[in-house]
């Protein structure tokens, strides 16, 4: 007879040993370098000096966060994650709302929408970096004589912007449409019998009870939006003072060589992602008995 | 077609106890075996253990003479129907019901042979190359049932079968299901939490509650001679009505007057001549409006009515008595049949003739045979006899 | 009712126009000759596909696109692996372990990419990894995981596992009720999430520029970043929007077959977290 311990105990194994191989992945390609990275971040460790190696201590750090560089890139990161996300979750909120409630054509919009999405960066930065390259691009053409928005700081932080809008406006209206969709109907008809107007139920029903999904939306865009790289490195390269901090890290890497300061920043960053999560994570668990109800 | 023998089986997960304890049952070649009781009470553990779903803890089931408890399921040869029907939604229709014989590597031209004797029994012809979600909850149903029996197996299993459709379906389908079993003559082992459908399907009924069965019999058993206070309340709808008692004399002292108890359980009771606690059980439909019955052998009451409802072939007059009997029993016979939710009051329930002029406010007289009333231990809930 | 229509259909042609223009707008990029490619026009006055001839003559996109097809099939195939059998025990089996397993997806799918390629670089550089294809798959198949687990783990969860004992009752082994009944309903799932994992390979950037030097494993999105413009004209817009539509055309064609099940790959994991 078998006994109900070893059923038991033979699923655990076999629960473990299914998730081995994605584990080791995990550990080997995310978990190991960061940890390498940290321990680079104490030394001395640049390519082009390869016998000047040693530990310094927090001397990466202090070198680090003591350059302008460092804060004009981090700010200008900042700055770009918040007004992207704060349009995306405007645009991405309608987007959501058209597609939930469209009577023409909702096959075709959920398709069409999902271009952007799926669409390489690359490729849809180069887009918008010919359409405003003056001469070449017909949204260049649409602006006074001789402007070339690309080589102006707050043009190209705001095209940049764009292109970020852009390309993830969809996943963030997909997200905010699966809460849409747990919004039951029937809620909305009770609420207009109340006597609510469509606005009103949009923002005393909708939204409360969309919540949840408005949080994973916003922290599943702003961890993505803080690491942009792509967009800024064909738009600008990272020129009049609009790099992130993936493109310092990246540019500190194959110009400098420095493998210290560089491991120094990916630290920083991977510091200040953890952040962002842990505080978004807090405020979604606060949230979480005001807005419960499912489950 | 097989004999199922159940000998002391018991189930316990790892933590906490048994969920089944010690069950014997022996459940005869084509006989239809129902095990009904309340959610949790361990009936679908028991299918399950029958079917090899779940390990037997202790004790042993033997089909058809032999020892199963360590055979795989697919090995038992027997087929099993579902509560959410299982259909492969990825099929058709046809290939749902073939399922068992492609397994089995039955040939190609008996399968459709066998399939299309199915269908007809069970009137699926037109709908064999439908998908599941093409399908109503009944058809649906059907195309479970057929399945089952394409492949003629040695018993049956069903785990709440009728439990999602509607009343009105349901009771088609308990009809079908009771003709098709006589006429398979196989071997059936139901589940339902339903009394109604385990009274009119059953051969043979086993009532469960916590993993114990309560009494094994046939319907009729069941309902004239409940083992005990649960069964009691469990068979029989309207519930049947609880009064307190108090044995004085050979009487039983209750709140519709003192009933004189018969002979032979007077003598069962071996403190008679002391003063006890007793519970009288009377059935709804044990009365009868005094006017279509005379009070000639019968015991009887008049009383303010509460409310009536008509069900049409009949009437329900309701009565507030002054205090509900006491018993644990009660309490779970009361969890079990939504009697918690009669606002704590002591109501008496009488089924009367639809041309009763009872009306709601005014007096009533009903009577009720006094071999109908049965007499409870409140203690420990089991039945001591009849009242006369 | 006209009326909401009309207003709907106004809506559904901004969001339309919105989505689609600047791949419109690269297309027809992509079709001008090199006379009239700057004159910032958004359609073509004359249609060519010269450009499109010169990025496969002119070798330095054809071996970054066999790179990508190559090195993003390949990721996904092991990220679906790998993902399919983590899905079915976090979905399927009760062991301790199950919700950090989850969680450390979560983790790894938040992860600042940028935060590995100082060490990646090293680190496969010392192993000689460096410029190679397994030095790309590596990472892809790392960063597709996360997705594969939630979307397949979501999947499986909703799979009717009472039709694996249904399949056993009518008499299937457990090899058999898995072939038979699980395995066909686990498809989509798989699909869905390998066409995710694809899209999300197919994509990168980063790592494709910092870890490989040569066209040996480069990339396509990584060449075409490259792109100098050929000889015979400095101008490399033509052949950049030419390469740029074909590693766009893939991605429709997986928009286009399977809308539905991004749609719900990618909704799924969000709303049960």
């Amino acid at each position: 007879m078998t006994a109900k311990g070893d059923v038991k105990s033979a699923e655990r194994r076999l629960g473990w040993l299914l998730c081995a191989p994605a584990v080791v992945f995990m550990l080997l390609v995310a978990a190991y370098p960061i940890a390498y990275s940290v321990m680079l971040s104490f030394k001395r460790y640049d390519l082009r000096f390869p016998d000047e190696q040693g530990w310094v201590g927090f001397e990466n750090y202090a070198t680090v966060l003591t350059n302008q560089f460092w804060w004009d890139a981090f700010f200008v990161t900042v700055f770009i994650t918040v007004v992207s996300v704060a349009i995306e979750l405007v645009l991405g909120m309608g987007l959501a709302v058209v597609m939930h409630r469209t009577l023409v054509g909702r096959g075709l919009i959920r398709t069409v929408v999902l271009i952007p999405y799926g669409i390489v960066t690359v490729v849809a930065a180069f887009g918008w970096f010919y359409a405003w390259t003056p001469g070449t691009g017909w949204l260049a053409g649409m602006l006074p004589e001789g402007s070339a928005p690309l080589t102006e700081h707050w043009p190209a932080l705001f095209i940049i912007i764009l292109a970020e809008v852009w390309k993830t406006t969809p996943f963030m209206a997909l997200l905010l449409l699966a809460g849409l969709a747990l919004v039951p109907d029937e809620l909305h008809r009770a609420a207009a019998m109340d006597g609510a107007g469509r606005w009103k139920r949009f923002v005393r029903i909708t939204l409360p009870l969309m919540r949840p999904a408005i949080a994973v939306a916003l922290l599943f865009r702003t961890l993505d939006a803080f690491r942009i790289y792509d967009n800024i490195y064909i738009l600008t390269n990272g020129a009049q003072d609009t790099g992130s901090v993936s493109i310092l890290t990246y540019t500190n890497l194959v110009s400098g060589l420095n493998l210290g300061i560089g491991s120094t920043m990916s630290v920083l960053i991977f510091i200040t992602v953890a952040i962002i999560a842990f505080v978004f994570v807090k405020l979604l668990n606060t949230g979480a008995p005001g807005s419960g109800g499912r489950r | 077609m097989a004999e199922i023998v159940l000998d002391k089986v018991s189930k316990s997960y790892r933590k906490g106890d048994p969920v089944i304890r010690e069950i014997d049952l022996t459940i005869a070649d084509e006989e239809f075996l129902i095990l009904v009781g309340p959610s949790g009470c361990g009936k679908s553990t028991i299918l399950n253990m029958i079917a090899g779903l779940e390990d037997i803890t202790s004790g042993e089931l033997r089909i058809g003479g032999e020892r199963m408890n360590d055979t795989a399921p697919q090995n038992r040869n027997i087929a099993m129907v579902f509560q959410s029907y299982a259909l492969y939604p990825h099929m058709t229709v046809r290939e749902n019901i073939a399922f068992p014989l492609t397994i089995a590597r039955t040939p190609k031209n008996e399968i459709r042979e066998k399939v299309g004797h199915a269908a007809e029994i069970l009137e699926l012809d037109g709908f064999l190359d439908r998908r599941p979600g093409e399908l109503s909850g009944g058809q649906r149903q059907r195309v479970a049932m057929g399945r089952a029996i394409v492949r003629e197996p040695q018993a049956f299993l069903m785990d709440e079968p009728l439990s999602n459709l509607d009343a009105k379906l349901r009771a088609q389908m308990r009809t079908s299901i009771s003709r098709l079993q006589k006429s398979l003559a196989t071997t059936t082992v139901y589940v339902t939490h339903d009394q109604t459908e385990a009274m009119t399907l059953g051969d043979r009924i086993v009532v469960l509650r916590d993993g114990v069965a309560q009494q094994i019999g046939s319907p009729e058993d069941l309902y004239e001679r409940p083992a005990n206070l649960f069964v009691a309340g469990f068979i029989g709808s309207p519930t049947m009505n609880f009064l307190p008692g108090r044995v004085v004399e050979g009487r039983v002292q209750t709140a519709i007057g003192a009933l004189r108890l018969g002979d032979e359980v007077q003598r069962d009771m071996a403190a008679h001549d002391t003063e006890r606690e007793v519970i009288v059980g009377l059935r709804p439909e044990a009365f009868e409006d005094a006017e279509f019955t005379g009070d000639e052998g019968r015991l009887g009451f008049d009383d303010t009515v509460d409310i009536v409802e008509s069900l049409g072939a009949s009437k329900l007059a309701y009565f507030n008595l002054d205090e509900p009997p006491v018993s644990e029993h009660l309490k779970s016979v009361a969890d079990v049949t939504g009697g918690r939710d009669r606002f704590g009051t002591a109501q008496l329930v009488a089924q009367i003739d639809a041309r009763s002029r009872a009306r709601e406010g005014s007096r009533l007289r009903v009577t009720f045979d006094p071999h109908d009333a049965l007499v409870f231990d409140p203690e420990d809930g089991s039945r001591l006899g009849h009242l006369v | 009712m006209t009326g909401k229509r009309i207003q709907w259909t106004v809506l559904d042609v901004v969001v339309v126009a919105f989505a689609l223009i600047p791949v419109l707008w690269l297309t027809s990029l992509s079709l001008k000759d090199p006379a009239t490619i700057g004159d910032g026009n958004f359609l073509p006055s004359s249609w060519t596909f010269e450009n499109y001839v010169n990025v496969f003559t002119d070798g330095a996109f054809l071996r970054p696109l066999v790179n990508s097809i190559g090195i993003a099939l390949s990721a996904t195939l092991i990220a679906i692996v790998l993902g399919t059998f983590a899905a079915y025990a976090i979905a399927r089996l009760d062991f301790p372990g199950r919700n950090l397993m989850l969680g450390a997806a979560l983790l790894v799918a938040m992860f600042p990419q940028v935060s590995l390629v100082t060490p990646l670089f090293n680190i496969e550089r010392s192993l000689g990894l460096f410029n190679t294809w397994p030095g790309l798959i590596l990472p892809y198949v790392t960063f597709a995981l996360p997705l594969t687990i939630y979307t397949m783990s979501t999947f499986f969860r909703e799979i009717p596992w009472e039709l694996e004992k249904a399949a056993k009752m009518d008499g299937a082994s457990s090899f058999q009720a898995f072939r038979k009944v699980i395995v066909p309903l686990a498809t989509p799932g798989v699909v869905t999430a390998a066409v995710l994992a694809f899209i999300q390979s197919w994509n990168d950037f980063l790592f494709a520029i910092s870890l490989t030097s040569t066209e040996r494993s480069r990339t396509a999105p990584a060449a075409i970043s490259f792109f100098t413009g050929s000889s015979q004209f400095a101008d490399p817009t033509g052949s950049v929007s030419a390469a740029a539509v074909i590693v766009t055309i893939p991605i429709v064609i997986f928009v286009l077959i399977f809308q539905r099940r991004i749609v719900s790959g990618l909704t799924a994991g969000a709303v049960k977290g």
